[in-house]
Formats: C-alpha cells, sequence, structure tokens
C-alpha cells in the first residue's frame, strides 16, 4: 500500500519539480494539475523535464482562479487519473506546488498505513465554525456567484446584496450537508473513489460548481457522506492570516518546521533555498515518528495576526496611528498623576519615590519645561525637556514616556501652572491615577507674598484653569481613576488620602503602611490669605472652607509625626 | 474627502509628472544599462552630489539585500564619484550641472525616472546616506519581503528616517570609503518622536530624533520631517510630491493603521552625522541649494562651530532590526 500525490502547479515549476522528484523517490506516484493559465511553451518544457519519471502523470488542464470551481476540477482531474492507473493506493494526498514534505516519505507512508480507513480532511459545519474571512459562511452554499470576487469585487458584493434582500436561496441537493475546511486533505482511496463513482456525482458537481470557493468544501462535505472514519484535521501545516491568505515559511522558519513534525508544509517562498535543501534532503533523518505538533508555529503567527489587528497599546508610530480612542489606550501602562502633593508637602517628590520606588517627576508640563527626576535636560527615550518640543505634540511627549520607560512606574506632578493641553487625554486615559487636592496652588503664592493686586490676578487665572481641569475630569467620559479633595477635605485626614493612593500604586504588591509622614508647610495665616482675596471681589472657592482665624483644627497638632490610618 | 478635493489633487500629481517630463532634458546619461533590466527587478533610484566616499559601502550594502539595478543621478559631482559609479555593471547613471533646488531638491529628476524605468517594478528610492531596514532583513532578501507585499496587494512600505549619530564630536572618527557607516554612527533617540496627520495628503508628518533637540529646540516645527515611502510597486502614473514624504494618489501614503493595528514597516538608517559632514555642510551653504534656504545645513554649521555631541544618556546603541522592533520604531505587523 501506498500514497498517491495529486499536485497543482500554477507558479514556480522548477521548485514543483524538485517536489516532484523527492515524492517520486520515496516511491510515490505523483499525477501532476499544472494551471491553464501557464503558458503552452513553459508547460512543454516542464514535462519534458519530468519525463524521465516513469509514475509522474499530467492530468488535463483547468483554468484556475481563486475561489472558483477550477481548483475543484481539477483535482478531480487528478484524482481520476491517478485511480486509473494505481488502482492499488491505500491514501491519495492533494498537495500544491508550494507544498513542502517535512518529513521522509517513508515515515508518512507508514504513519497512513497504521490508519488505512481513516480520511485526513478538515471537515466542520457552518453552524459551528466562524472562521470565514468576510462573513459569507452558510450563504455560501445558498446564493449564487456569477461574479469573481477578485476582478469585480463591486458587483460580486451588490449581487449578494440583492439576493438577501429578495431572499433569494438555491436548493442543496439531498442528502448534503454543506461542510467546509481545509483545501488540503489526504483521503483514503476507497473515499474518493465513492465520490468520484456516487451516482449523484453530476447532480453535487452542478450544485457545487456555482458554490462560493467550493475548493473548501467539495471534498469536506461529500467525504462526510461517504467516509467511514474522519479525522477532521489537515496533514498539511497551512496558516492563515486575518485576510485569508496563506503564510509563508522563509529560511528563517528552518528549526521551526524542524520541530513541527508535521509531515507536509504550505506555503514556501519559492526562493527559500535552505528550506528546500534541507527537507529534499534524501538523507534527511527520520525525526522520531511523532504526531504532527505545530503548537509553536500557531502561536508565532496567532501573534503576527494580533498584532496587525489589535497592535501594541500605547504605542503610536509610522505605521501605528490609532484614530482618537482607537488604540486600546491611550498609553501604554499605569501611572500617577498628583496635582497640589507638592504645594502642600514639602520635599514630596524624595518622600514618594522613597516610599514606592518609581520614577517621580516634578512637572512634567511647567512652563519652564519638563521637569525629568533629577532635573535632567532629557529622559528615556532621548525625551527632551524644552517646553516648545514638549509643547508641540504633549500628546505624543506623554505617550512616548510612558512606552519609553515600560516596566517602571512613572509618578509625576501637575498643576493649573503648567500647560494644560493634555488635561483632556489624561482624564480619558484609563491609566492614568490622577489625585487632585483642589485649590492647593493657593498656597505658593501664600509664601510668595509681594504686591498684592498681582497675586489676586494670579489666584484668579490659576482658579480658572484649574476649575477647567477639574470639569475634565468630572466629565462623564473620564475613565481616569481620578480622586478630588478640596485642600479644607484632604487637611481633615491627609494620611487617609495618601495611605489610598499608594495602596493603588502598590496594587497587589500591598507595600508597607505608610510609617513617614511627609512634612507638611506652615500654613500659619492661609485662612486670612484667602480672607483678603475674598475682600478683594476674588473669591477662592476650589480650596474649600478655611477658617479666617488660623489655620484649620488639625494645624494645631504636629504634623511632622505619622498618622496612622491602622 | 470632496470630489473637488480629490480633483485637486489629480490635477496636481498631473502637474508634477509633466514637470518631470520637462526636466528629463536637465540629465546626460553616462552609462545607460537599463536594457539589462529584467522584469520583476527591484531597483534603487538615487540622487547624489559629492559622495564618492559613501558610494561603495552604498553599492555593497543595496546589492547585499538583493536590489538588481541602480539608477543614479549625479548632481554636478567633482570627487570621482560619477566616474565610480559609471564603471559599475548594474548602475545606469545620468549626470546634470541644472539646479536641483529648481528640480524640487532632485525630485522631478527622479520621478522622471521612475515613470521611464520604474513601471511594473518595486522601487526603492533612497540617498547614498540612507540605509534601508526591514523586518527580518538579517535572514531574508528584499525580495522576500515584495512578494510578500506583493501576495498582500499592498503598494507602498513605509521606512521612517532615523537619524544616526556617534557618540562623541562628528569629526572626532573620520569615515573611510567602503566602511560601514554604523560603526562609528551607531546610535539613535528611540523615542521622542511627534507624530500628526496631514489631512490633505493622508500621509503621517513626523519629526523629532536628535536634529530637533540639538537644532530646532526653538522652533520644533522646523525640524526636518522624518516619514518617509521609499519603497512602491511604481506605476507611471504615481508621482513623489515632496522627496519620499508623499506620494500621490494620496492612497499610496495609507502606510499606517488606523484602528489599533500595526502595518509591517522598515527605517532608513540616516548615516549623515559623520566626519564627512562638516565641509558637507560648508558647500551646501554657500551653494543655497537645499530645502528651505539651507535651513537645515545653517542649523548645523552653526551648531557644529561648538562641536555638538548628539549623544545622550539616554541615547540607544544600535544592535539590529528586532531591537528597532522591540521599540516601536518599526513593525513586522502580519509579516511572520
Amino acid at each position: 500500500m501506498s500514497v498517491g500525490i495529486l499536485m497543482l502547479v500554477h507558479t514556480a515549476l522548477d521548485r514543483a519539480e524538485q517536489v516532484i522528484r523527492h515524492w517520486n523517490a520515496g516511491g510515490c506516484p505523483v499525477v501532476v494539475h499544472v494551471d491553464r493559465n501557464v503558458a503552452r511553451d513553459t508547460y512543454d518544457r516542464f514535462v519534458d523535464a519530468l519525463s524521465d519519471l516513469a509514475d509522474v502523470h499530467f492530468c488535463k488542464r483547468h483554468r484556475c482562479e481563486w475561489g472558483t470551481w477550477g481548483i475543484v476540477a481539477a483535482s478531480l482531474s487528478a484524482a481520476e487519473t491517478m485511480l486509473a492507473r494505481h488502482p492499488g493506493l491505500g491514501h491519495v494526498y492533494l498537495a500544491s506546488g508550494s507544498c513542502l514534505p517535512l518529513r521522509p516519505v517513508r515515515e508518512l507512508t507508514a504513519y497512513l498505513d497504521a490508519r488505512r480507513a481513516t480520511d485526513f480532511i478538515e471537515s466542520a459545519t457552518t453552524a459551528d465554525v466562524p472562521w470565514t474571512v468576510g462573513g459569507l459562511d452558510a450563504e455560501r452554499f445558498v446564493l449564487r456567484f456569477p461574479f469573481s470576487w477578485r476582478r469585480h469585487r463591486f458587483l460580486f458584493d451588490r449581487w449578494v446584496e440583492i439576493q438577501r434582500r429578495l431572499r433569494l436561496k438555491r436548493k442543496i441537493p439531498e442528502g448534503i450537508v454543506p461542510h467546509m475546511g481545509s483545501q488540503w486533505w489526504c483521503l483514503t482511496r476507497r473515499t474518493l473513489e465513492a465520490i468520484l463513482t456516487d451516482p449523484n456525482r453530476a447532480e453535487h458537481d452542478a450544485y457545487f460548481r456555482r458554490v462560493w470557493i467550493p475548493d473548501e468544501s467539495y471534498f469536506q462535505t461529500l467525504a462526510r457522506h461517504h467516509s467511514t472514519r474522519i479525522e477532521s484535521r489537515s496533514l498539511t501545516l497551512s496558516k492563515f492570516d486575518f485576510q485569508g491568505k496563506p503564510h509563508i515559511f522563509y529560511d528563517d522558519h528552518l528549526q521551526l518546521l524542524r520541530r513541527s513534525d508535521c509531515f507536509v508544509a504550505r506555503k514556501i517562498w519559492p526562493h527559500a533555498d535552505r528550506l528546500y535543501a534541507a527537507f529534499l534532503d534524501p538523507s534527511e533523518q527520520a525525526m522520531k515518528g511523532a504526531e504532527p505538533n505545530p503548537g509553536k508555529i500557531d502561536r508565532i503567527f496567532a501573534k503576527a495576526v494580533e498584532r496587525r489587528t489589535r497592535g501594541r497599546p500605547g504605542l503610536y508610530m509610522q505605521s501605528r496611528h490609532p484614530h482618537d480612542g482607537w488604540g486600546n489606550g491611550f498609553t501604554s501602562a499605569p501611572y500617577s498623576v498628583f496635582e497640589g502633593f507638592e504645594e502642600l508637602f514639602v520635599g514630596f517628590e524624595g518622600w514618594l519615590a522613597r516610599l514606592t520606588g518609581g520614577r517621580v517627576h516634578g512637572h512634567l508640563f511647567g512652563p519652564e519645561g519638563a521637569e525629568f527626576v533629577g532635573r535632567q535636560p532629557t529622559y528615556a527615550g532621548a525625551l527632551s525637556s524644552h517646553p516648545a518640543i514638549r509643547d508641540y505634540n504633549a500628546d505624543r511627549f506623554l505617550t512616548s514616556l510612558i512606552w519609553n520607560t515600560r516596566g517602571e512606574r512613572q509618578m509625576f506632578q501637575f498643576g493649573p501652572r503648567d500647560s494644560q493641553m493634555i488635561s483632556w487625554n489624561l482624564a480619558r486615559d484609563a491609566n492614568a491615577q490622577i489625585s487632585v487636592i483642589s485649590g492647593a496652588w493657593a498656597v505658593p503664592l501664600f509664601q510668595a507674598g509681594g504686591d498684592f493686586g498681582a497675586l489676586r490676578t494670579e489666584a484668579a487665572r490659576l482658579q480658572k484653569i484649574e476649575s477647567e481641569h477639574l470639569k475634565h475630569l468630572r466629565s462623564p467620559h473620564a475613565k481616569a481613576r481620578i480622586r478630588i479633595w478640596t485642600m479644607a477635605e484632604f487637611l481633615e485626614a491627609p494620611m487617609e488620602g495618601l495611605q489610598a493612593i499608594i495602596d493603588e500604586i502598590a496594587g497587589a504588591r500591598r507595600l508597607k503602611r505608610l510609617t513617614e509622614a511627609p512634612k507638611m508647610v506652615d500654613l500659619t495665616g492661609f485662612g486670612q490669605f484667602l480672607q483678603n482675596l475674598k475682600n478683594q471681589g476674588m473669591h477662592p472657592y476650589l480650596m474649600g472652607d478655611f477658617p479666617v482665624d488660623g489655620a484649620p483644627a488639625r494645624e494645631d497638632k504636629p504634623l511632622r509625626k505619622p498618622y496612622l490610618v491602622r | 474627502m470632496g470630489a473637488w478635493q480629490s480633483y485637486r489633487l489629480r490635477l496636481q500629481r498631473k502637474r508634477w509628472r509633466i514637470r518631470a517630463f520637462r526636466k528629463r532634458r536637465e540629465l546626460r546619461p553616462v552609462a545607460r544599462r537599463t536594457d539589462t533590466i529584467r522584469p520583476g527587478a527591484i531597483l534603487v533610484f538615487s540622487t547624489f552630489r559629492n559622495e564618492a566616499v559613501r558610494l561603495p559601502h552604498f553599492l555593497g550594502y543595496y546589492r547585499e539585500i538583493g536590489v538588481d539595478h541602480f539608477l543614479m543621478v549625479d548632481n554636478d559631482s567633482d570627487d570621482g564619484g560619477r566616474e565610480y559609479l559609471a564603471s559599475q555593471p548594474d548602475v545606469s547613471l545620468w549626470t546634470t550641472g541644472a539646479s536641483y533646488k529648481r528640480a524640487r531638491f532632485g525630485v522631478d529628476w527622479l520621478n522622471w525616472l521612475l515613470l521611464k524605468y520604474g513601471h511594473g517594478h518595486w522601487a526603492l528610492t533612497v540617498d547614498p546616506d540612507e540605509l534601508f531596514v526591514y523586518p527580518f532583513c538579517d535572514t531574508r532578501p528584499v525580495r522576500a519581503l515584495t512578494d510578500w507585499l506583493d501576495a498582500s496587494s499592498i503598494r507602498s512600505f513605509s521606512a521612517m528616517l532615523l537619524d544616526m549619530y556617534p557618540k562623541g564630536g562628528i569629526n572626532d572618527v573620520p569615515y573611510e570609503p567602503g566602511q560601514d557607516p554604523l560603526e562609528i554612527a551607531s546610535w539613535f533617540d528611540a523615542g521622542n518622536y511627534s507624530i500628526y496627520r496631514n489631512s490633505r495628503y493622508g500621509n503621517l508628518w513626523i519629526q523629532g530624533g536628535p536634529r530637533m533637540r540639538a537644532f530646532f529646540a526653538d522652533e520644533p516645527w522646523r525640524a526636518p520631517a522624518l516619514n518617509k515611502i521609499p519603497l512602491v510597486k511604481w506605476d507611471r502614473q504615481y508621482a513623489y510630491v515632496s522627496s519620499t514624504h508623499t506620494l500621490l494618489p494620496r492612497g499610496l501614503n495609507q502606510v499606517y493603521d488606523e484602528w489599533g493595528g500595526e502595518k509591517a514597516s522598515g527605517l532608513l538608517l540616516h548615516t549623515k552625522f559623520l566626519s564627512t559632514f562638516g565641509s558637507k555642510a560648508r558647500e551646501e551653504i554657500e551653494r543655497g541649494q537645499h530645502y528651505a534656504a539651507s535651513r537645515e545645513y545653517r542649523a548645523y554649521a552653526e551648531g557644529l562651530t561648538d562641536n555638538p555631541d548628539l549623544w545622550c544618556k539616554w541615547s540607544e546603541k544600535y544592535i539590529n532590526w528586532r531591537q528597532l522592533e522591540i521599540l516601536g520604531l518599526m513593525s513586522k505587523g502580519n509579516w511572520a
């Protein structure tokens, strides 16, 4: 018993010839179908080149266009020729000219000999497997497709639409349950013979001639009808990308293919010299009689499809520039924004860095430039701290920073003195953790002192900017994790607020309880300062209610000592 | 986009093609071997002036990745580069003494050669100081890429310009002919690029890198554009609009995904910042033949007097294309 090879060829005839010789040397008869689109003289040369081989035959030629009946007709002609000439075969294997056997032929024959009654053909009902690209699954069996999908896409689509609207449906022949699967199969001679000699074959052929992509359904359906035992998988390793076109194998896939233990792989790049040399080498050692295991290759190609369709979130580059909101996230990793903390606590940045171990920057969007940690002139990815460069594209500045520092949490200060271009995107970014002590911008003004008229103007400006920013944070579109306290609220229990933020940053790591409190600035007289602003007609409302005399009650206690929440 | 704008872009494209046709008379053939170009050959188109020192490595690099033929325009070189190229069996060479600026920085000349010889071929349009890097370029020839692009019905392939620079002063290590410039200029900026979408042509406008942070910090919008589409399955209806930044018809500029996915892309390693740079900048300022009145070169020259070191603590050292892929500067897309 042996296996016969049907080979469909349309390009790279030199490679096909090599593979045919390989099959033939392994003792397999081969029937070759050459696409009618191949020029006559090229075909003749090809036939000539193979004329020294005894068991290689050529069958009637058909014109093969993708997705049409031609490919099935070619397979049928080749199968008829094969069965007529070699009635004693065990199995018949359908392959293409760009298929490459990965294991010695004797291993394949041994494998098939051990499974004499088994048909290897991927075959599933359309209802169960949503494989198809383009959405036509069940409909490919009941609509008519007179127009070429490749050449007349517009007509193809319109005609499908019209049939849907008018509910035009073809009748499926009796006894036929449509199945689909990979085009490359290996059937027993018995099953193949049954398909070819079926009394209803004329009816079947007439029906499938008008089905869309019949090469994925003709044998898959009829094998179900005739076979006694189907293994629904293809012995040919063939992966498809998101557009339904086969992935191609190159020289650098050599090891991967070797370890896959598959019998045949498709599609091989015709110029992959190393692959052809390695796998067609007659001294090629037997693998180990293992079952095919394409797991690793599957993963690589699945990843490629994912990269093409989803990409790397938070990355903006020359070939990935998602529309607003379509990028699976504005940034690539979580980060924290602190507003008003630096104003309220002395040495807040250093304290936060010690506690969390993350990178704590100053005001990244400050008017004098980006205050990177350590006040460096450049930072990760060679980001410049220059304010004009940063403001030229503030969105990309932030997304680049987060992308460049993957694996290391970034934290920075923000406030109404800073460039506000980023405000809206911050609020909408699910990766942002934003903590705001509103009104704390008044503290530096209070400390600075000086001309009160100028202070009043500045306070009015900052309050307006911050209230605009808070509006963004409170918008229903905001997706960031946002905490907002008025300054008065926060001062009532400062450690509680800090603890909550730090816990969230630590996440599952759940680090230490706060033992070291940051030192708060001296707020004596701040209430009076606010009252003075009010007296000048400028109402500072963002900081909440402060008593005029002295600071809020908490101020009396020494805040230097840690206030432990638990 | 409305029909009206569509029509205007069409007129514009025709104008560039007519202009290229007129400018053809400025080109005088030195060595024409275009009859050796076979169907399906991969072609390099390039224009240069006084680059003799770079040409040996340039040709070697592109031959190595599998380019079949070079079509080059020499703009009045006097350093022997023309004679060198004329003797190469796979180079077709034209020469011109006409104004580089009035040929729109060489685009008209190349548009003409592309129109005449590029039709139906994959055409790679690069300068002598640009090295094309694409996914798997260390294991697969460029034909593997173009075959895959053909199979995927992709007509144009993006490769952003990545400025490479040495560590230390530009003049510290002299560059020798034939040497791999990346041995000296092996550093780059990994992640400081600004990207905007140009609504008129549909392409991305990318700026940044060492040139922006060193020379254009006060006027970042004037920094040179880095987006490029150098590899195109050429058709005689196509035209480059400005350098290889922009193409018409505008569908060719759609080299990026807008719904979150990544398309495949490569990079052009730009090895301009070598010891040869100072004299080049001085010469170009005198000729005033470069973009926006040689503003770029002037900014460099001013910077160079202080001997700028483009290197910074956060510069990244070039290893291979996989490193660039991981950094997110290029992508494999769904090519695996």
